[in-house]
């Protein structure tokens, strides 16, 4: 993914439980209201948010998710990062396909999650799991 | 603890109105607290209000569609109402479809949907 110019600070919520990953979805939502993004936008991104925090907590044992403004070509968009220091996922490809899950999820979340932003990045190993998304505004 | 979700029982019909962002455990205690009450008060009907929900993520969207099962087993038929346009889309792009969940645009559409419906059980196949 490349590196996008951010418009302020990026903020930080750290996430050990499910109330976190509500905090860590109204932060996004904030974000993405002040950067102008539609109503339908602002939703993709939040529920894209919200599955990828609740995985990091469930599968990766909690972690960060980060969240910053971000412009490219005179685009806005909205940048979130979610870390964690779990045990990673073993196959990222087979994660990614519709209806794959290890629990008891739907097998939606990281798919689905990848369907409604613009740009998704996953990097995995026995550290922990990073996943970076971009939703733009237009 | 975590806030309930308050179900109102009106006559023969149980009515939810999600008011605040969901967390996790509120979802689970929810599709408890409803499989519960429909037996508890015999209840035909559920109308479960979502217009206020800003998204339906998959963990909702699940115990919509695991709740209006349970809730057929158990004699009751569920009707989601007010659930947004941008969460609608959001859900099929999700790849939500909600299979078997009954919904309606509004309060008072689900209401004469669930009349209709408990009015001549014997109708439907």
């Amino acid at each position: 993914m490349k590196q996008y110019a951010t418009g302020a600070p990026a903020e930080t919520v750290a996430v050990t439980s499910s109330s976190d990953v509500v905090t860590a979805r109204q932060m996004v939502r904030t974000l993405a209201q002040r950067s102008g993004l539609s109503l339908v936008h602002q939703t993709k991104l939040v529920t894209a948010a919200s599955e990828l925090g609740r995985n990091m907590l469930v599968y990766g044992g909690g972690g960060v998710v980060r969240a910053a403004p971000v412009s490219d070509e005179g685009r806005r968009g909205i940048f979130v990062e979610f870390t964690d220091e779990g045990p990673g996922i073993p196959d990222v490809e087979l994660a990614l396909t519709d209806g794959w899950t290890s629990g008891n999820g739907m097998g939606l979340g990281l798919s689905g999650a990848k369907r409604l932003v613009d740009e998704f990045e996953i990097e995995s190993g026995p550290g922990g799991t990073t996943v970076r998304i971009v939703k733009w505004g237009r | 603890m975590t806030d309930r979700v308050p179900v109102l029982k009106i006559g023969d019909i149980l009515l939810v109105s999600i008011q605040t962002d969901l967390e996790d455990q509120m979802v689970m205690d929810l599709q408890d607290d409803l499989s519960h009450r429909i037996v508890e008060t015999n209840a035909k009907g559920v109308v479960i209000d979502i217009s206020a929900l800003e998204i339906v993520d998959s963990f909702v969207g699940r115990m919509l569609a695991t709740n209006a099962s349970i809730s057929r087993i158990l004699g009751a038929e569920t009707i989601v109402v007010g659930m947004r346009p941008a969460v609608a889309m959001t859900l099929v792009e999700l790849g939500l479809s909600l299979k078997g969940v009954r919904t309606a645009l509004n309060l008072e559409r689900g209401l004469r949907l669930l009349r209709r419906l408990t009015a001549a059980p014997a109708d439907r196949a």
